[in-house]
């Protein structure tokens, strides 16, 4: 039998196991229920905040496609209705079906709103009545109002900034933030699994039979690589899922932003995973039950746990700044962090490079290093392995 | 199958300052059944693990056929370990198409032989429930099918009566003789005498770390010093006997000592010369009056 099929084999059984087990179906079902009551939340937040309904009758309803589109240039959404009894329409602002109603002819208008009515649909309406008002009289003077029209609108100001703001900062901000909690939680979730599947496999006393048939260090990568595509797997149907919701709820206009985020998360789900999960089940390999795991894995928790909280404030402050560059180099945090500063077009490309060629090194030295521990540690039972012992020979 | 011999050739193991094994050396050959006895702490765990791999010796070889044992060969040993080891979560018979699998076999053979040890064995209910819902006993029959169920070309089995109810004891004496005659060299490990007396072809005393008597039940029985039940009037004459000594006495009966080199024929003929003789018989040490002297002799000699 050679060394890949026993590696495939491995993983295999931890892939199906784990994807089969209630707790990974539902686990995944509740983050995109989170995820999709989020984007629907939004959503409807948004459409509120953002969309009026105004009623208008008699002479008023010429004023819909005017208001309508003077509005857009306002950032807010009108629906106009035309409606007939006056009566009736006010009953709808009371109820409030209607935000507003506009009755009467230019240049005498009267709105009714229910309490205070909305500032900017009353400058809207204030801007659109004059504008009809100074049509009607240019039109008296005998001058043409298309042609003033025209002459105004080519007069601009001449705005030259210093820093250009990007007009997506705020959606890369935001894709960025998502990209690095969703590694983080990746992370620590598939990492502390692997570390339990090294206990069960040690307290279960399990090990001793497939040791007599496979190396230790294939027994660990078959381990790694099921589990690290359990939990790839379920990354991708939450960005799927989560991109997907996006998109159709109109919540940040992802595209092709979005895909590239999602390339950039697997690559440093990837070799975060590698990097982290060789260190989970060395660790895990020194103990001998469950209960003792919590211990050994604090450490390691912790690290991934101060990379992603320190360099989320440190990002949403200043994401090219020295101490967030520098960190987002560095190996324990990169997985972590690059994608992040990556989302938000913030990453040079020396920088990314740099940062994946240190992840792979420390990824080999970690592999060697932990499956020696691994090998050393993982048949002797009883009392906690000292690091130290594990390191020799 | 050609000539089958594992060889466990002249093992040593320390740890630390506690010697394991010393020189551990002894052969099994196909078809034979081996049962290997001695006290806790004697060293059969670890000379198993080391056939296994799962431990490495400081000295010494273990051959198959002649050839060092490395992982390939290895997968061809069936083993269950003292310490009875099953993915507690997994179904039954996913573990054992899974071990089928890592041992070698395709995935198809896997499931047809795991689903013929799991009629054999009884398990035909439980195939598809986790290994944690079975009973200790049920749980015991799976593990005799792990070790089983790649069809292996030697078995190593570290104390597979122990756990096991009479019914159960039956079913795996069965398995292990119907394994041995089929061609497959067995080891097996047991602190049950009566049951190693009863089933094995060869037996191993171990003490110490190291092998102190090993060979058929017969010739461990009839090796060393043989002792006589003698029934007459009077015994006094046995004591004017060179090499023999009274070490129990009952009425008109006595049983004898003899040094190795006796012939109990001259005793028979003193006996008559000195009266009647209304019983003449050797007396045979069981397995287990056997196994308590030499454990007991290694200890006062060390």
């Amino acid at each position: 039998m050679t060394s890949a099929r026993a590696v495939s084999l491995v993983a295999r059984r931890e892939f199906v196991t784990k994807v089969r087990t209630r707790s990974f179906l539902i686990g995944t079902a509740v983050i995109i229920a989170v995820l999709a009551g989020y984007v629907v939340l939004q959503s409807v937040l948004f459409d509120d905040q953002q969309r009026s309904v105004v009623g208008l009758s008699g002479q008023a309803t010429q004023l819909a496609d005017p208001l309508r589109e003077k509005a857009k240039s306002f950032g807010i959404e009108v629906e106009t209705r035309d409606v007939t009894t006056v009566d009736s329409a006010e009953r709808q602002v009371r109820d409030g079906s209607l935000d507003a109603l506009v009755t009467g002819a230019p240049p005498a208008l009267k709105m009714i709103v229910k309490g205070s009515g909305d500032e900017v649909l009353t400058t809207v309406l204030n801007d659109v009545l004059r504008q009809q008002v100074l049509v009607a009289q240019l039109a008296e003077a005998g001058i043409t109002p298309q042609q003033v029209a025209q002459n105004l609108a080519n007069v601009n100001v001449d705005v030259t900034a210093l820093e250009p703001v990007d007009p997506q900062r705020g959606q890369r901000l935001a894709i960025g933030l998502i990209v690095a909690a969703l590694l983080y939680y990746s992370l620590l979730v598939y990492g502390t699994m692997v570390a339990q599947g090294v206990v069960e496999e040690k307290s279960s006393r399990v090990v001793e039979i497939l040791l007599a048939t496979v190396r230790p260090w294939q027994l660990l990568l078959g381990k790694v690589i099921g589990l690290g595509a359990v939990g790839l797997l379920q990354l991708l149907v939450i960005s799927m899922v989560g991109l997907g919701l996006s998109s159709a709820f109109d919540v940040i206009d992802v595209g092709a932003l979005g895909a590239t985020a999602l390339l950039t998360g697997v690559l440093w789900y990837l070799l975060g995973f590698f990097l982290y999960a060789t260190v989970f089940a060395a660790a895990a390999s020194l103990v001998s039950r469950q209960e003792e795991l919590q211990s050994v894995l604090t450490p390691i928790s912790m690290t991934i746990i101060v990379a992603f909280v320190a360099g989320i404030n440190l990002m949403i402050g200043s994401p090219s700044g020295t101490t967030v560059t520098v960190l987002s180099l560095l190996p324990p945090f990169a997985p972590i962090l690059m994608p992040g500063r990556m989302a938000m077009g913030v990453a040079t490309t020396w920088q990314v490079l740099l940062a994946i060629a240190l992840a792979l090194a420390a990824i080999a030295a970690i592999t060697w290093l932990g499956g020696k521990v691994y090998a050393n540690a993982v048949l002797r039972t009883g009392a906690r392995v000292k690091l130290r012992e594990a390191l020799k020979v | 199958m050609p000539e089958g011999v594992l060889e466990i050739d002249a093992i040593s193991k320390r740890y630390g300052e506690v010697v394991a094994l010393r020189d551990m050396s002894f052969d099994v050959h196909a078809g034979e059944l081996f049962g290997f006895v001695g006290s806790n702490g004697a060293g059969k765990t670890t000379t198993m693990r080391i056939a296994l791999g799962v431990l490495a010796a400081d000295s010494g070889e273990v051959r198959w056929n002649g050839r060092t044992v490395d992982l390939d060969t290895r997968r061809r040993i069936g083993y269950m370990p003292e310490e009875r080891g099953l993915y507690p979560r997994m179904r039954v018979l996913d573990q054992l198409v899974y071990l089928a699998e890592l041992h070698g076999m395709s995935t198809n053979e896997a499931h047809t032989s795991a689903e013929n040890w799991i009629a054999r064995l009884g398990l035909r209910d439980r195939r598809t429930d986790e290994v944690q819902r079975l009973s200790l006993g049920n749980q015991q029959r799976v593990q005799l099918a792990a070790a089983l169920v790649h069809e292996p070309d030697v078995l190593v089995l570290d104390e597979p009566f122990s756990g096991l109810d009479p019914v159960a004891v039956d079913v795996m004496s069965q398995v292990l003789r119907e394994k041995a005659s089929s061609g497959v060299p067995v080891v097996f490990s047991s602190h049950q005498l009566d049951l190693v007396e009863r089933l094995c072809d060869r037996v191993g005393i171990v003490s110490a770390g190291s092998m102190v008597a090993s060979g058929t039940v017969d010739e461990l029985r009839s090796g060393g010093e043989s002792r006589l039940v003698v029934e007459s009037p009077t015994t006094d004459w046995a004591a004017t006997l060179d090499g023999v000594r009274v070490i129990e006495k009952n009425g008109t009966r006595c049983v004898l000592e003899l040094a190795s080199g006796v012939d109990d024929q001259s005793v028979l003929h003193a006996a008559l010369a000195a009266g009647p003789v209304y019983e003449f018989s050797r007396q045979r040490p069981t397995l287990t009056e056997l196994f308590r002297n030499v454990v007991t002799t290694e200890a006062r000699s060390t």
